[in-house]
């Protein structure tokens, strides 16, 4: 098991003729994903990458089954693109495209969210269930198998944390990157609950960064809700007031959205919050092997033998 | 993006949002035939800089005749205004927006941003204008009133007298109020607007209500459908090594600190900041090459960094995904022997061809800190800003 991507999944790439499409295409086949179909409007009846094209997600659907779509399509584009994959039957849709001006996500934020879709995205690196499917731009071969869920609003430094958690055995069962965006499909509260509810997912980290409310108000659900480990980092404690840090959504606007706010809130949860970015996994290798959960000890054991065998 | 008062002002005037007539200038001679202009006997000089503050920083004064539009025109204009939000640096003001004086009754709040929790526009109005609102929502957020705008059916008129009456205002006032506030929701919603901020929105003793004071910020994801706006832009208002870098497409902002840093990824430049601080220093600026670095951009990189003279070492930190570290560590070697760095260097590279770019560090001659591990990282930055 794992969460929102795996081996079922039959993916659409919209913009698959694109440079970035066509890049990560390649890369997400290598990786083993199934790529069923690939959707640029007006090049239906080609093939690219020798996957089929289709001018409509519809089509896609219709043909070939696709049930996810990853989308590389320019920002001007990108809400339309969304709408599109939502109303043809798509249930995951992963939006990679980063700069879509807020007002159109408003519009496709307010349509989508009392339907049966899960949007991630968009502006974030993807989805990853490491040994079945990879639907985003992420490297794979820093990924392995393994039981912790990741989620994050960044992409280079959540592969920071799958790094580590690669290295001290752990690997993960998920990684989702919901994205630096001031508006997303996916908040970290979205997420957590599907983790919550993974028989895979052992351990979950949790990486936010400054501005907004998002982690706070998934730290109390978790407090409330949640008996798995958590471990928790947050960027940006160096960031000054009123300047935009690389995402839109990263910036503290009127003393909200503060660094040292979201840490207290928390900690208050129960969560462990790691100072350095440096320590996430052996944070999370810590908060196992004190766990008294039959799935952390099993984890642990695994792990053990994993590092006599290298020995 | 963020534009002068006058700016939004004229934008006001297109979408029939009422302010105070007034002129910008950029001399004194324009101030007084700005004056001249607008006639009455009360005049407002306005300096025109980004920063909020400005009343208490002394950039807002009143005259009360042509002579004295002269004598506070001169001095405004070319003074180096400090506020809370300039830093102590403080900006040069090139810029004045001469006003008509009008009798205030009453100074009111009004604002639309985004509400991040809903994913919906929010419009706050608070009794409190003139006052900073911060303040105000952590010590009396009762004081502030809010409505949701509805994405598909926009701001409603009773949303708009919910606010008005709110406020106490009656008759003409409401009116205007109801007015005022539709037509500012256009302006924002038509213009892709991240904020409009009226401190304070005036009520005359006449009844007419007013935005005496303008502040509008933009979508910069979305300035690509309002060229208008875009050229608006005032270059003297942003950091000039922050623009050198925005035409490399770095995205860079510059910070008071001694330690500089180079990484690719918003979060993880964050996080490499936060780092700093942890070994012991003060990050010198937030700089993010991007998912595409090259050898081009990371030597762009390192020149608008080192232009920076307080930076007293550099941290270069990539997590090769897409991109190659080979090509990064190219880029930085080719770039250190260019520039003649004399502060030290350390360096990380992880991820695609880490062990390749690797090598190429340790053949280059040139004296790097290789780190092996962001922990690694940090020590070695802590060792270099003792020693």
């Amino acid at each position: 098991m794992s969460i929102l991507v795996n081996k079922k999944t039959r993916l659409v790439v919209q913009g698959i003729t694109g440079s970035e499409g066509s890049f990560h295409t390649a890369q997400m086949i290598e990786y083993g994903t199934k790529v069923v179909a690939g959707v640029t409007p007006g090049k239906a009846g080609t093939e690219h990458l020798g996957v089929p094209v289709y001018n409509t997600v519809a089509d896609a659907v219709k043909e070939q089954k696709a049930n996810t779509s990853i989308i590389f399509v320019p920002p001007a584009f990108a809400a339309d693109a969304i709408l599109e994959a939502a109303m043809s039957g798509i249930k995951t849709v992963i939006c990679i495209t980063e700069g879509i001006p807020t007002k159109d996500m408003i519009k496709v934020y307010d349509f989508i969210k009392n339907k049966d879709v899960t949007l991630v995205g968009p502006n974030c690196p993807g989805v990853i269930s490491p040994g079945q499917a990879k639907v985003g731009i992420m490297p794979g071969f820093i990924h392995k198998k393994g039981k912790v869920g990741v989620v994050s609003r960044s992409g280079t430094l959540t592969y920071e944390a799958v790094k580590q958690l690669t290295e001290v055995n752990l690997g993960q069962s998920t990684c989702v990157g919901i994205g630096g965006d001031p508006i997303i499909g996916s908040k970290f509260i979205d997420i957590v609950k599907l983790f919550n509810e993974d028989p895979d997912t052992e351990g979950i980290i949790m990486i936010g960064e400054i501005g907004g409310s998002a982690e706070e108000e998934a730290a109390a659900f978790i407090k409330k809700n949640v008996k798995k480990p958590v471990v928790g980092f947050i960027a940006g404690r160096t960031a000054p007031p009123g300047r935009r840090m690389g995402h839109a959504g990263a910036i503290i606007s009127g003393g909200k959205g503060t660094a040292s706010e979201k840490m207290a809130a928390m900690k208050k949860a129960g969560i462990k919050v790691v100072e350095s970015p440096a320590g996430i996994g052996e944070a999370m290798l810590e908060l196992l092997k004190n766990s008294d959960s039959k799935g952390a000890k099993k984890v642990i054991k695994k792990v053990e033998k994993v590092k006599k065998k290298s020995k | 993006m963020k534009i002068h008062e006058y700016q939004a002002k004229e934008l006001f005037t297109k979408f029939n949002v009422a302010i105070p007539k007034g002129i910008p200038v950029f001399s004194v001679e324009e101030a007084v035939q700005a004056a001249e202009e607008l006639g009455g006997k009360v005049w407002v000089v306005k300096a025109q800089i980004h920063a909020g503050g400005r009343g208490k920083g002394g950039g807002v004064k009143v005259a009360k005749s042509i002579d004295e539009v002269k004598k506070l025109s001169s001095e405004i204009l070319g003074m180096t205004l400090i506020t809370h939000q300039t830093g102590p640096d403080g900006r040069l003001v090139k810029r004045l927006l001469i006003e008509e004086g009008i009798n205030i009754d009453r100074e009111l709040y009004v604002g639309i941003t985004l509400d991040r929790v809903s994913g919906k526009n929010v419009i706050m109005v608070s009794t409190e204008g003139g006052m900073e609102i911060e303040k105000v929502a952590s010590e009396t957020p009762e004081k502030i009133i809010k409505e949701i705008i509805e994405p598909e059916l926009g701001l409603q008129s009773f949303q708009a007298r919910k606010l008005a009456f709110a406020l106490n205002l009656r008759d003409t006032q409401l009116k205007n109020a109801v007015k005022f506030l539709t037509a500012l929701y256009n302006v924002y919603l038509q213009t892709d607007a991240s904020l409009a901020e009226i401190n304070p929105l005036v009520v005359t003793k006449e009844g007419e209500v007013l935005a005496l004071d303008a502040k509008m910020n933009f979508d910069d994801n979305a300035i690509f459908r309002h060229p208008d706006i875009l050229e608006y832009r005032d270059l003297d208002e942003e950091d000039p090594l922050e623009i050198e870098a925005s035409k490399y497409n770095l995205n860079y902002i510059k910070l008071d600190g001694n330690v500089g840093c180079m990484v690719n990824g918003a979060g993880l430049a964050m996080a490499t900041m936060d780092i700093i601080k942890l070994a012991g220093g003060e990050p010198a600026n937030f700089l993010d090459v991007g998912g595409t670095a090259n050898k081009t951009t990371v030597s762009n990189g390192f020149k608008i960094i080192l232009s920076d003279k307080n930076v007293k070492a550099i941290l270069i930190n990539i997590f090769g995904g897409i991109v190659r570290c080979d090509r990064v560590a190219q880029g930085v070697i080719d770039a250190a022997k260019e520039l003649d760095i004399n502060v030290p260097i350390v360096i990380r590279l992880e991820g695609t061809n880490a062990i390749e770019a690797g090598k190429l560090l340790k053949e280059s001659g040139v004296d790097f800190m290789v780190a092996g591990s962001l922990k690694d990282a940090a020590k070695k930055v802590t060792a270099v800003l003792k020693s």
